[in-house]
């Protein structure tokens, strides 16, 4: 055996330092494992300081007896080239494990073990972790909002339905394939609001909704019958004629009066809430704005300097300002302009002013993928004599917004964290519902748990977005 | 076609305003912001009380805003740069730790963290009479931070010469850089900067009499349970959680701007200036961080420009900024909705504006000018 030279580690006494380096980085970390686990301090006898900074050393030492290159043990080589490559990153590394070990037992227990997740009022919980319980009482507040408990499945049966039908796309035949951009982008947002207007809003409507949805399937079913010759003026009359005679001839008013039938309660917006209306904002904010900000992309960069100005305008003017003064605006000043006699539901105001918000935003982004589109692309449609609008939405778009993917996502992810934002009209999504039940007298001082509870919702649905998009991006990837 | 809808549009809301403040017996006119304000500020920079004008209600507003917005870049900056930093590291653990610090505050919506830091997490504080003092001198309690107060004399002379400090480092790069460039010799100018920053104040307590002294808060009893300190300078908790959530939040997509940065520089230029003999220094002086810095900058003065109109949520914890202070308390005294919404959207608006302008001239100026 060589003379050891314990300033500098080399290969001659690779095992001399690999056991000793090993067995100094273990205690180190098993002194904090203990001291956080079973709080036992196992340098105790030594004074507070140096007891506390122990471990570290210990480490430091260690780690650094182990900084061998090219030892030949696959691991060892695996292990320094990736936390241990100088006594800088050996240092960050080593506080690092420390505060992963040192955080696990008080997250632990405040989550699970001493968390209450029993009963259904305050006095279970007495230990000093999380009261799930509170959670549990109030999630169909959390959920719903303050709509009625006996008409919630109203929400869901909408939300499940809507659901299915969104995931038609992924069923679609090649055959349909190419009709699945105008259902998306026509038909189902339109069948959406249907679901949203008539069902979950409720009140006498609803029979016109249920007339429709009749009137839809019959014709539908007849038109299997139809010669296809026929099929295109079929469906632009049966559909709305047959709505109209069972409106009309089927007298539901008198019918209601009579006690005969029972149509769905109304809900008024100002009960929607919780989890739900998130949902409901985000979707139709999504919807709305794409189209917009498309237009004013485009509006942008036209050759008419009125339009051009008028989309400059319109863009720098709302991505200036932020969101909360929008909605202050959509709440106090916007019904100014308007006839004294006409009104606009405080969500549907909502609605649209996140909408335009966020458009100029997704107008900006497509804008980006517009003006990294080769000028050849432009000119090529051109001389094969494609007008305006043949060379936009054939040539254009489809290459430019599948470069701006990942932008637009980002865009709809800001959309979805921006919702909480509606508190300012008084609309109460679950961050709203949050703060509503935390200053509810019985349930004081679990502040705590419900912002916990929304922030792991939030972020489940972000994340996913953002994973989502991301899968997107690499499907529509092409290489140029 | 276009001209007529717009014109006919504005028409229409024009026509119907009218007709609405008729109807309520509201005049319009900006006259309100010389009258006596008669609301009282919790917080506020400048002095301020109901008796002064909405204007000044509107200046104090405006400044909170500035206030929390300065904060919140300041830390945000240091931390996002960390961040981005420590997410290239070939360290799994802290490259790791950084992506995860990333995705878990970039997924939470800002109003959410911002409800938590208030309500949830610095609720958790000791009261001001059992709080322990941090440094011996600044109390973090549950009715703020109370951090000790500066007393200068003589201030004018310690900032002019700092003033005096940095127009000579201005003075002796652009000497050195001349030198350089005649001679090829070089001229320590860090070594020296750093050395006059540091001397020229420190001249200035020794000869020019300027003096520094604390004022440390002190506990005082207001009540029998009721105790706040006196003296210093307290920060509401209130502008605690802001700043906090504003700079940990924004600090996570500053994170991803200084990494894409980074990441945008080929490794081509490293390799090149490697080869022509720079040291591991001079080419991330000289090389990468100037090209790093022309993909950096422009998003992160974006994520500067969200951060500023982000802290307009502050109206949510009642923290007093321009949104709460004057489109909140403001409006509902004067019910003047049209002139101090637009007053209020035109403020930020200007200020995004103005900014967007620099950074359009600043793009311009540090383009590649390829031929």
């Amino acid at each position: 055996m060589s003379k050891i030279n314990f300033l500098k580690p080399d290969k001659s006494n690779l095992y001399t330092f690999l056991y000793l380096g090993s067995f100094l980085f273990f205690v180190s970390v098993l002194d904090v494992l203990l001291n956080s686990f079973f709080s036992l301090n196992l340098t105790g006898f030594l004074p507070g300081f140096l007891s506390f900074l122990l471990p570290l050393i210990l480490g430091f030492i260690g780690l650094y007896f182990i900084r061998i290159e090219l030892s030949g043990i696959k691991q060892l080589d695996l292990l320094n080239k990736h936390i241990n490559t100088n006594n800088f990153n050996a240092v960050l590394s080593l506080l690092i494990i420390f505060i992963i070990l040192k955080s696990i037992p008080p997250i632990l227990s405040w989550f699970v073990i001493d968390a209450s997740f029993a009963g259904d009022s305050k006095d279970v919980c007495t230990g000093t972790g999380a009261c799930w319980t509170y959670i549990k009482v109030w999630m169909r507040r959390f959920m719903y909002g303050m709509y009625p408990n006996g008409e919630q499945w109203r929400i869901n049966l909408s939300f499940i339905a809507l659901a299915s039908l969104g995931s038609v796309g992924y069923f679609a035949t090649d055959r349909f394939k190419k009709y699945l951009t105008l259902y998306y982008v026509v038909i189902y947002p339109f069948i959406a609001f249907l679901f949203i207007f008539f069902f979950i809003s409720g009140g006498p409507v609803f029979f016109d909704f249920s007339y429709g949805i009749i009137a839809a399937i019959l014709s539908i079913i007849i038109g299997f019958f139809i010669p296809s010759k026929f099929k295109f003026y079929y469906f632009l009359i049966v559909p709305f004629a047959l709505y109209v005679l069972l409106k009309y001839f089927i007298f539901y008013e008198e019918l209601i009066e009579l006690g005969k039938l029972d149509g769905l309660n109304w809900v008024e917006t100002g009960a929607w809430g919780g989890l739900s209306l998130t949902f409901i904002i985000s979707f139709f904010c999504l919807i709305f704005c794409f189209p917009i900000g498309m237009a004013f992309a485009l509006g942008r960069r036209s050759g008419f300097p009125l339009i051009r100005y008028i989309s400059i305008g319109f863009i720098e003017f709302w991505r200036g300002v932020p969101l909360i003064t929008v909605l202050f605006m959509s709440a106090v000043m916007f019904p100014m302009f308007l006839p004294a006699d006409f009104f606009i539901d405080k969500l549907v105001r909502c609605i649209i002013a996140i909408s335009l918000f966020e458009a100029a935003y997704v107008a900006e982004v497509i804008r980006g993928g517009l003006q990294a589109l080769p000028r050849g692309q432009y000119e090529a449609a051109k001389s094969l004599g494609m007008g305006y609008w043949r060379m936009h939405i054939f040539v254009i778009l489809p290459q430019a917004l599948k470069l701006v993917i990942p932008g637009i996502a980002n865009t709809f992810l800001a959309l979805v964290k921006d919702t909480p934002l509606i508190f300012v009209v008084g609309l109460l999504e679950i961050v709203g519902m949050l703060n509503l039940a935390k200053t509810n007298p019985e349930w004081l001082g679990f502040a705590m748990e419900g912002y916990v509870f929304a922030a792991i919702i939030f972020w489940i649905i972000c994340y996913a977005m953002s994973k989502y998009s991301y899968n997107l991006e690499q499907k529509y990837k092409t290489d140029r | 076609m276009t001209v007529v809808a717009v014109v006919l549009v504005f028409g229409f809301f024009t026509y119907n305003a009218q007709v609405n403040m008729e109807n309520r017996g509201i005049d319009f006119g900006y006259g309100f912001l010389s009258q006596e304000s008669s609301f009282d500020v919790q917080f506020s920079l400048i002095e301020y009380d109901g008796s002064h004008s909405y204007f000044r209600a509107y200046l104090v507003g405006l400044l909170n805003t500035i206030l929390v917005s300065v904060i919140g870049i300041f830390l945000a900056t240091i931390l996002g740069v960390l961040v981005g930093i420590a997410r290239l590291s070939p360290n799994y653990l802290i490259n790791k730790f950084a992506a995860f610090y990333v995705e878990f505050f970039r997924n939470i919506p800002l109003l959410l963290q911002i409800f938590f830091w208030y309500f949830a997490a610095l609720r958790a504080l000791p009261l001001p009479q059992d709080a322990e003092a941090m440094f011996g001198i600044s109390f973090l309690t549950i009715k703020g931070l109370f951090v000790p107060a500066f007393i200068w004399e003589n201030f004018n002379i310690f900032f002019y010469s700092i003033v005096a400090a940095i127009v000579a480092i201005i003075v002796i790069r652009a000497h050195a850089k001349k030198v350089q460039e005649t001679q090829g010799k070089q001229t320590p100018v860090l070594l020296i900067s750093i050395g006059l920053i540091f001397i020229l104040p420190l001249l200035s307590f020794l000869i020019g009499g300027v003096r520094l002294s604390f004022e440390v808060p002190v506990l005082k009893q207001l009540a029998t349970t009721s105790f706040i300190y006196e003296g210093g300078v307290s920060l509401p908790p209130e502008l605690i959680a802001l700043a906090l959530s504003l700079s940990l939040y924004t600090a996570t997509f500053i994170a991803e701007c200084v990494r894409a940065g980074i990441q945008g520089v080929g490794k081509g230029q490293k390799e090149a200036a490697a080869s022509i003999g720079l040291t591991q220094n001079q080419v991330l002086k000289l090389v990468v961080m100037p090209q790093a810095l022309r993909i950096i900058i422009p998003p992160t003065t974006n994520q500067y420009l969200n951060l500023t109109k982000n802290s307009s949520l502050a109206a949510a914890i009642a923290y007093p900024d321009l949104v709460l202070v004057f489109a909140g308390t403001a409006l509902m005294q004067t019910g003047k909705a049209i002139e101090i919404v637009s007053i209020t959207m035109f403020t930020y608006l200007s200020l995004s504006i103005s900014i967007s302008l620099f950074m359009n001239w600043y793009n311009n100026k540090i383009a590649i000018t390829e031929k």
